[in-house]
């Protein structure tokens, strides 16, 4: 692999947001995975986010680990600063990075080998802290890089290309996410732009740890027949549950649906996000509820995708840690020295 | 060679772990302490909670020496399960205090010693009801008898004790009567003092018994890390402790009572590498205590933190291996895994701290160094100076300190650029200029642990590959004129032999060395404080025929280090290796020294 840098091409008309920044603003290196990729349409819909909810890039963290999946963070928003870590330890890093500068949009990229093998436990950890970042699980059920051997997420009885049906239990990421605490779980699909551009928004303006599984089909190793992270799978088990839209503060949130369907959750911000259920009878702001839906989908071969569920009323870890609004990487030093006559007093104790 | 003598004698308590005598024990050495004359105490303790066999060790020493001697004049022996081991430790002429509540027929293997008998369970049974209390009694009864013995101050006893229970008066009363209990019997029974005794002297003025983690976690405070994070191992813990502790003191904003620092503890090592590397790389001063184990799973992280060149520190109290090993033992055992953490071509800065202050002095460095050098720093310490009280100069801090920050690019200085580039040797001193995210659109650029350019971009190139490789390589070597020098100390006549020795074994290596010239055999001396190593280092050996490498490791890692980094023939250096897990003490090297010199002279 060798890194290309796209041209910028600016296009007559081309629309701008609030920033008067362009799409292209946005975009990043040439991406060098597979023609077809799953992980290519998520960056453009990752792009697509930050363009819409005009974050400016210089203010964004990207922070991956090691992967297919962990290579994107090059191949989008060339502005922002990037971090292409260690595998499975994306988590630490980004908790890290923003512990000492929490002003900025942090987006984690991981995959399934990263997250759900080398990485659980950072993870799993990470949303126990609820570290304000959107991490993105781009979850393929193989390994890439390496070509093709299964990942925890690989579904009983699923076929690789060559060799014997997977055997072992997979990890669903989000029954996973919700048993260990995370407030903002989601499902979505690479092939559904419009969904998950809603969810990326949704989770970036979610004050706290948000998850998105996106299902994201390796057309090399993982998109025959007998897969069941196939493009095809996908589509004939799709099956959505909650849209989330995200509606700035300065919006009116407008409700083009029955009641019941439609529940707007307040975000930190003062703007909402709007979420439309497909299914009247789910709930996404009771855990358990939300728990016993996504068992009862996987055992029933249905993807659920959607908000599955939402928590806005914890404390995120800037707050659990009491720290100043101002970012510890802006205090100047004069305020950290405690100064010479304060040591010279705290050592009575050792006289 | 030293001892027992007035103010110049060794006290050793043998007691069993979690029934509170390192509280009887401080209170003992602490008194001498206030007495005016110097002192030196080494905890030797089980990994465990209680039950298990601890001892502490005091040395009076009032000629200043602040490292062991290997003697033992006095034995308190508290532990029936020690006794024998602990009778036998006992120096002949020495005197042994034990508990005659019990009958204790192995007192007649050592003829040559003095027995103290105090019936200390017994006495505090009849004034103490309850049970705990009386076990804790029991301990400064002891102390009580040690004080007459040695004539140690009651009324210094008093006010220790009276400080440490200024918030709950009552105990004060019951304390000393238990100290007396035993300072009673002992004087109404036995001829005191001893001849080995205290008397008060006026050399602890301006000095502190403080710990090297605790000094250690004062440096971080004032170099002004603002984000920690650790996974507990002994013996590093309660470095954290100590930055906890007075970051929630002089830390928080005084008009919202918000933090000014951020402490995570992690998951594992690995979680806490990350953490501080992505703080660094966002520009907090980030450190994370830790010992040998935590150094191998932090690894990894360490050959992307050298690699991206992100400033972190990380302070190694090392402990015996390997693996689990003796995890309340001391070792210097690390030296090697230090100096090259992680897998590929790695090379550190690594700073070798000998006393607390130095902690504290190198401590505040460290983190200087890192961000002068973008590179990760290693403070290697260990248990013995990490977890007991050494006497040293009272701690001072120069207000008109600046933290080197190093290269940082403001929005400004990105600004003028026509672009930048991360690994860019614009000065030609082998130092890149670094951006802090959030600051500017052109300042941005790609961190990764892959090959990469000096440009920061991917690359897979050869001759992209080694440009920035070596250019790490050259700023490491540039670093030896930034670290602290060494110290010598010459002897007064021509020495043919040198000493090298670094962190704790320097207390031994001092006075073995004193001891020496006044026996006759001059040895100069250098105390290594850095790697990589100065250019003193190289001359010291080319100075001397012969030179010996202290090292607290089975495998002479320090002289092994030696060999590779410099160009002295292995022939002129000779290990004296000491890694039984004990404080280094100075009859070991003289003994050491000497046996090899005069095999030397036969040959």
């Amino acid at each position: 692999m060798t890194s290309f840098v796209k041209p910028k091409i600016l296009r007559p008309n081309e629309p701008l947001n609030e920033l008067g920044l362009a799409r292209v603003d946005y975009e990043g290196n040439m991406s060098t995975l597979c023609a077809g990729c799953g992980h290519d349409s998520v960056t453009a819909a990752i792009v697509r986010a930050f363009y819409e909810l005009s974050i400016p890039p210089h203010r964004a963290l990207k922070i991956s680990g090691i992967g297919c999946s962990s290579k994107t963070t090059s191949y989008f928003m060339n502005d922002s600063h990037g971090a292409n870590t260690v595998h499975g330890r994306m988590p630490s890093f980004a908790t890290g990075a923003l512990s000492a500068n929490n002003d900025l949009a942090t987006i984690g990229i991981s995959g399934d080998g990263d997250s759900l093998s080398i990485g659980l436990g950072q993870m799993a950890h990470a949303m126990r802290r609820n570290v304000n970042m959107l991490y993105m699980l781009e979850n393929n059920g193989v390994y890439g890089l390496t070509k093709g051997q299964f990942s925890a997420s690989a579904d009983l009885g699923s076929l690789p290309k060559k060799g014997d049906p997977n055997e072992f239990s997979p990890i669903d990421p989000v029954a996973f996410a919700l048993s260990v605490g995370a407030t903002f779980v989601a499902r979505s699909f690479s092939g559904d732009r419009n969904q998950l551009v809603s969810l990326i928004k949704a989770g970036l303006k979610h004050k706290g740890f948000a998850m998105i599984d996106v299902i994201s089909p390796c057309v090399s190793f993982n998109d025959h027949k007998g897969s069941t992270k196939s493009y095809a799978h996908t589509y004939e088990f799709y099956s959505q549950a909650v849209h989330a839209d995200y509606i700035a503060p300065s919006e009116e949130i407008v409700a083009a649906y029955d009641e019941g369907e439609v529940m707007p959750v307040e975000l930190h911000d003062g703007g909402y996000i709007q979420l439309r259920k497909i299914d009247a009878t789910y709930d996404p702001t009771d855990r358990g509820a939300a728990f016993n839906r996504v068992m009862a989908s996987d055992n029933a071969n249905e993807i659920l995708t959607g908000l599955l569920y939402i928590d806005e009323s914890q404390p995120d870890l800037h707050e659990t840690q009491n720290m100043e609004a101002r970012p510890l990487n802006q205090i100047p030093y004069a305020e950290l020295n405690p100064g010479a006559d304060k040591l010279r007093a705290l050592q009575a104790e050792f006289r | 060679m030293s001892g027992p003598g007035l103010n110049d004698f060794v006290i050793k308590i043998g007691t069993v772990n979690g029934t509170g005598s390192a509280s009887a024990n401080g209170l003992l050495m602490k008194s001498i302490f206030r007495m005016g004359i110097p002192v030196v105490g080494k905890n030797v303790f089980p990994s465990n909670i209680q039950g298990l066999p601890t001892w502490y060790e005091i040395r009076v020493s009032g000629e200043g020496h602040a490292g062991r001697s290997g003697e033992v004049h006095m034995m308190v022996a508290m532990n029936q399960a020690t006794y024998d081991q602990d009778l036998a430790e006992l120096t002949t002429g020495g005197v042994l205090v034990y508990d005659s509540t019990w009958p204790r027929p192995q007192l007649e293997n050592r003829p040559d010693v003095t027995v103290i008998g105090v019936p200390l369970m017994k006495m505090c049974n009849e004034v103490v009801k309850a049970a705990r209390s009386r076990i804790l009694m029991k301990n400064m009864a002891y102390v009580g008898a040690v004080a007459a013995l040695v004539d140690i101050d009651l009324a210094v006893i008093r006010g220790l004790i009276e400080e440490t229970f200024a918030a709950k008066a009552k105990l004060i009363d019951s304390n000393m009567e238990a100290v007396k209990l035993g300072y009673d019997y002992v004087k109404a029974n036995y001829e005191c003092p001893l001849r080995f005794r205290v008397s008060a002297l006026d050399k602890t003025k301006g000095k502190v018994m403080i710990d090297g983690n605790t000094a250690a976690s004062l440096g971080c405070v004032y170099a002004g890390a603002t984000f920690g994070a650790w996974y507990p191992i002994t013996p590093s813990t309660s470095l954290m402790d100590g930055f906890v502790k007075y970051c929630k003191k002089l830390r928080v904003n005084d008009e919202n009572g918000k933090n000014k620092f951020c402490i995570i503890q992690a998951e594992d090592e690995l979680a806490a590498a990350g953490l501080i590397i992505g703080a660094a790389w966002n520009g907090a001063r980030a450190f994370t205590p830790t010992s040998g184990p935590g150094i191998s799973l932090m690894s990894e992280w360490i050959g992307f933190a050298y690699y991206t060149e992100i400033p972190v520190v990380f302070f190694d109290i090392q402990r015996t291996g390997p693996s689990t090993g003796m995890p309340t033992r001391t070792q210097q055992c690390d030296i090697q895994t230090t100096a090259y953490a992680s897998h590929g071509d790695t090379k550190h800065i690594v700073l070798y701290p000998s006393d607390p202050h130095e902690c504290f002095d190198f401590a505040v460095r460290s983190f200087d160094l890192a961000e002068r050098f973008q590179t990760p720093v290693f403070f290697l310490s260990d248990i013995d100076l990490g977890m007991n009280d050494w006497m040293v100069d009272e701690l001072t801090w120069d207000d008109s300190y600046i933290p080197d920050r190093g290269k940082v690019v403001t929005k400004e200085d990105l600004d003028k650029m026509e672009s930048f580039s991360r690994y860019l040797d614009v000065d030609g001193d082998h130092i890149p200029y670094r951006s802090l995210p959030g600051t500017d659109p052109k300042g941005a650029y790609f961190l990764r642990g892959s090959g990469h350019n000096k440009h920061a971009r991917y690359t897979e190139l050869g001759h992209e590959y080694q440009e920035v490789v070596d250019r790490l390589l050259a700023k490491w070597a540039s670093a030896k004129t930034a670290v602290p020098a060494p110290i010598v100390h010459k002897a007064e006549r021509q020495a043919r032999y040198g000493m090298i020795a670094i962190g704790t074994s320097d207390a031994a290596a001092q006075e073995a060395r004193l001891r020496l010239e006044a026996d006759g055999m001059p040895v100069d001396y250098m105390r290594i404080r850095a790697f990589p190593f100065t250019d003193e280092v190289e001359a010291f050996m080319a100075e001397h025929e012969e030179v010996f490498i202290i090292d607290q490791n089975r495998d002479a890692q320090l002289l092994n280090l030696l060999l590779t980094e410099t160009s002295v023939a292995r022939e002129k250096l000779f290990p004296i290796l000491h890694y039984s897990g004990e404080p280094l003490n100075y009859r070991f090297v003289y003994d050491e020294l000497m046996k090899r010199i005069k095999l030397r002279k036969i040959a």
